[in-house]
């Protein structure tokens, strides 16, 4: 329910001198009802939402947020998977989404010099238009923007062979909580002067700052891409699989998998013909400069995975079908509310050796909570997408929903892993964050927090555990 | 009371125009309007009675924002609230009662959105946003009724029940305003004040030029050219028989030319889109019900439609009467039936004897065509097919172009923004023709482009074939099908 104070008439005013554009600083509850929610079941509700379009004007909000101890929540598209931007405290929203520009694509040093607001898919649109390459390609590339993949150092499919966001962030325009501007790291590929805090900032989750600019590395654009889809009866085969492709040292760029449940769901949206009736497939992707060693190593591939059990392996005739599949690919997450109301989405990373092992405990956990728990992500690099479908309104599954997510966590931990691989910890997984990190690692994390921000205005109540043991569902 | 009606229908700049457009004395009454907004409290009004946006549809949306880069007021202003994610957030509010019905903003965003449908077509979530505007809609203006005042109403009901609700009564007001626009006294209504008497200043300025000879359906039958492949019923539209007759003629020709023997049965009526987008459900199920027993009672196979904004009301019939089990069952075999001209076209295949036409053409997609009924590839084929023709895509070719039904009378200024937007893309292709396949996009595509200063023409893609058609006739000296 919102109800929230209205906000002092000397800040409101304060916000729309800072702000003069029409439309920049919206306080009607209309709009403070749309400002709350991401892509998670969480939801608060800001006392104001500010859309400024420059660092400066940043800046200026949070030195106004800080003096007046006001909470500061920043967003951009409000994709998140984990909660980052729900305004806990009430407070300002920032909303980045009016800083969109693409300041420079240098060809020369392979950097693009971006704005927060600026979309994934925008961006990578504009530099392969030049034959340039940006991997990071997190499922949300269509629908999230760069500052929110920085602040999550998001992940995607293609991390597998290019890594995450942050091997992409060479450097940061950041606005401290006590509305400082700085600049660390830049176009250099060298860089060892003083503390590396782009790297501090990159997956922050909005704690520690609001990222205003980024200069992010950009490659080459590999000329030649092949798809594959690999069908299998049994998803521990298809795990297994994975783990030989690894250990054959076979470098595609992508190995995603999808479940019986998954495919079901997509295949409602995009009829593409996925085999629903087994039990997993996996889709590959290779890429390369050469024809002749893509072809070979999907040659490579195929053999590897039809040796493991695949019953059949299909290359993509052509680009279309290849986008197809990984279009679809992308809409799994919010596909598979055609199942059940709700779902948790979780995020585990794990050596890859454990894969098979990881996906054995997901199916024993689901079977022992009685809960349906499609299995996806890009497991060839480790990271895992169960996502526990349930209707939250109902008290005693959410029950049941809580306890197979600790499990979960338990299990990856378990296999030598770790809670978040992609989407951040932010309000779904603070709760088990100690269980990963331990006490004192959690608690020198505290001590930045801090340092850095010392009235707490930074998008609080994310990443570190409440004390007294909350549910983390409920909220 | 009347300031709400308003605020639904045309002027809320005030608290919800675009990004950097507004003029300081909107600024002025943004400021305090928001001020006065801080302190608006709750009710529990919520939706009442008939057509209540069903809770399954709106409790599926997961919040994962791929419907907003779609939209075109999100595009246009960079604000949650003006998007999908956020409208549907909003009627979820309303129906949980934490927003009122009549609220402001509430009744700014469901006037705002074009129901272009863009969100619907890209939702893996499968959330039929239509099904959740168009009764959030028409709750709001049911509450409207009694707030807006008796001439309002009384236009409002001259507008959707009489004029679009008889086709004789359309003709006449058509004949009558082509009879104005060839006398040039279009100036004269709006000085004298006549036009202002009846709140009719924009649509005298926005009304089409109508054609010379109107299509009127009177039971005509047309033979098929060549072994006959079905027989169809041809839905000659109101706006497509006065103000483009010459495209329901161009479509009759076609039709004949593919081997369809072409019914226009007298008892057709409007499909009801415009009553059914302006959130008047009532009136729609009115006029499909018409069309229903005229297509039961034709014996045709198959009701074919030019207007891409018509085709999608008739085949969402069955939707229409969901809450009505006498007429649900007719509504969904009729609209089994139902196929736009170019869907219909590139399925049976057309006659190929088609002559040259040398030009470049890019093609502006309407969103009741690419969005509600997902047809995409269709229109393209047939524009392929034209030897001689070159298909360049401009960008952004599925983003609404702001004509949507009538809402360039209750949103000029997002409309504009939106047509201007349209004009730059498709102009940037260099482009001599811009194809479509709706009526309301080709007035509002050629009227951007003339702003633009752009030469580019806009035609319907049946006008291309049967132009295709004809040239290829005279080169082969077969005299032109009648």
């Amino acid at each position: 329910m919102l109800d929230t104070a209205p906000l002092p008439a000397h800040v409101l005013d304060e916000l729309r001198r800072i702000l003069p554009r029409p439309r920049a600083v919206l306080d009607a509850r209309e709009d403070l009802l749309v400002y709350g929610y991401d892509g998670t079941w969480y939801e608060g509700f800001p006392q104001v939402v500010a859309i400024p379009e420059s660092a400066e004007q940043v800046a200026e909000i949070v030195r106004l947020a800080n003096r007046e101890r006001l909470a500061v929540t920043p967003r951009a598209m409000g994709s998140s998977l984990s909660g980052g931007p729900v305004p806990l405290r009430g407070g300002i929203v920032i909303d980045t989404k009016r800083m969109n520009r693409i300041l420079e694509i240098d060809e020369v040093n392979f950097v693009a010099v971006v704005q927060p607001g600026v979309i994934n898919a925008d961006l990578q649109k504009a530099v392969e238009s030049r034959g340039l390459f940006y991997p990071p390609d997190p499922s949300s590339m269509r629908q999230s923007a760069i500052g929110g993949n920085v602040a999550e150092n998001a992940g995607g499919s293609r991390c597998l062979k290019y890594g995450v966001t942050a091997d992409y962030v060479m450097g940061l325009q950041v606005v401290l909580p006590t509305g400082e501007i700085i600049r660390t790291g830049g176009k250099m590929v060298k860089n060892v002067t003083g503390y590396n805090l782009r790297a501090l900032f990159t997956g922050a989750e909005g704690t520690l700052g609001v990222i205003t600019e980024a200069t992010l590395r950009l490659l080459k654009k590999p000329p030649f891409t092949l798809t594959a889809m690999a069908v299998f009866a049994s998803i521990v085969d298809a795990a297994q699989c994975v783990t030989e492709v690894m250990s054959a040292g076979l470098t595609p760029c992508a190995i995603e998998m999808m479940d019986d449940v998954t495919m079901s769901c997509v295949e409602e949206m995009f009829h593409l013909g996925l085999p629903v009736e087994r039990e997993a497939i996996l889709l590959f992707a290779v890429d390369g400069n050469h024809r002749a060693i893509v072809d070979g190593e999907m040659e490579a591939l195929s053999e590897l995975a039809r040796k493991a059990g695949a019953l059949e392996v299909r290359v993509a005739a052509d680009e279309a079908e290849s986008n197809a599949l990984w279009q679809a690919r992308r809409g799994i997450s919010p596909a598979l509310a055609r199942k059940r109301p709700n779902k948790l989405g979780e995020d585990v990373s794990i050596p890859r050796s454990e894969i098979p092992r990881m996906v054995r405990a997901v199916r024993a956990i689901a079977a022992k909570y009685a809960l349906t728990i499609p299995l996806f992500g890009h497991v060839g690099d480790g990271n895992l997408h169960p996502n526990i479908l349930c209707d939250r309104h109902d008290p005693q599954e959410l029950e049941r929903v809580g306890a197979a997510a600790r499990e979960i966590f338990e299990a990856a931990v378990a296999c030598g892993g770790t809670l978040s691989g992609e989407h951040g910890i932010g309000l779904l997984k603070k709760q088990f964050i100690e269980l990963d990190l331990g006490s004192a690692q959690v608690e020198a994390m505290r001590r930045i927090k801090t340092a850095l921000d010392p009235n707490g205005i930074m998008n609080p109540g994310k990443i570190f555990p409440e004390p007294g043991g909350i549910d983390a569902f409920k909220l | 009371m009347d300031e709400q009606a308003d605020a639904f229908e045309s002027h809320p700049e005030a608290r919800y125009g675009g990004a950097g457009r507004m003029s300081d004395a909107t600024v002025a009454a943004h400021e305090e309007a928001a001020a006065t907004l801080a302190d608006f409290a709750p009710a529990a009004n919520g939706f009442t009675g008939r057509d209540i946006p069903p809770d399954d549809v709106f409790n599926r949306c997961v919040r994962c924002g791929l419907c907003l880069p779609t939209c075109p007021t999100y595009v246009e202003t960079m604000v949650e609230t003006s998007s999908p994610r956020g409208r549907i957030a909003l009627i979820k509010s309303v129906a949980e009662g934490q927003l009122d019905l009549l609220s402001p903003g509430f009744m700014h965003q469901m006037s705002e959105c074009l129901d272009c449908r863009a969100c619907e077509a890209v939702c893996p979530s499968g959330v039929e946003y239509g099904k959740l505007l168009e009764p959030a809609r028409t709750q709001v203006n049911r509450a409207l009724e009694q707030e807006r005042g008796p001439i309002k109403n009384f236009v409002r009901h001259l507008l959707l029940h009489v004029l679009f609700g008889n086709l004789a009564i359309m003709r006449l007001v058509s004949r009558v305003l082509w009879l104005v626009q060839r006398l040039g006294l279009q100036a004269f209504a709006q000085k004298s004040g006549l036009a202002r008497l009846f709140g009719m200043e924009k649509m005298i300025d926005l009304a089409p030029r109508m054609s010379d000879t109107f299509f009127v359906a009177r039971d005509q039958r047309w033979e098929a050219t060549g072994a006959k492949k079905a027989t169809v019923f041809l839905h000659g539209g109101c706006i497509m028989a006065t103000a483009f007759a010459e495209i329901d003629f161009a479509t009759v020709r076609v039709l004949q030319r593919a081997g369809c023997e072409v019914l226009a049965p007298a008892a057709q009526g409007c499909c009801g889109a415009i009553t059914v987008h302006a959130g008047d459900m009532d009136a729609g199920r009115e006029l499909a019900k018409r069309n229903i027993e005229a297509f039961e009672q034709s014996g045709a196979d198959y009701y074919i439609i030019n207007a891409a904004g018509c085709g999608s009301t008739l085949k969402e019939y069955g939707h229409l009467f969901h809450e009505d089990p006498q007429w649900h069952a007719r509504a969904v075999r009729f609209a089994a039936k139902v196929r736009d001209i170019t869907e219909f076209l590139d399925e049976i295949g057309i006659d190929e004897n088609l002559g040259r036409i040398e030009a470049t053409v890019t093609y502006q997609e309407p969103c009741h065509l690419v969005h509600a009924q997902r047809i995409t590839q269709a229109p393209r084929n047939l524009l392929r097919k034209i030897p001689g023709l070159t298909l360049v895509e401009m960008d952004e070719s599925s983003l609404c172009c702001g004509s949507a039904g009538i809402y360039n009378l209750t949103q000029p200024e997002m409309s504009q923004r939106l047509m201007e937007r349209k004009a730059k893309n498709a102009a940037a292709t260099g482009a001599s023709c811009c194809a479509t396949a709706n009526p309301g996009c080709q007035l509002q595509v050629q009227a951007g482009l003339r702003r633009e200063g752009s030469e580019m023409s806009v035609r319907h893609i049946i006008e291309l074939l049967d132009e295709s058609y004809r040239v290829g006739d005279a080169s082969r000296g077969t005299p032109a099908t009648p």
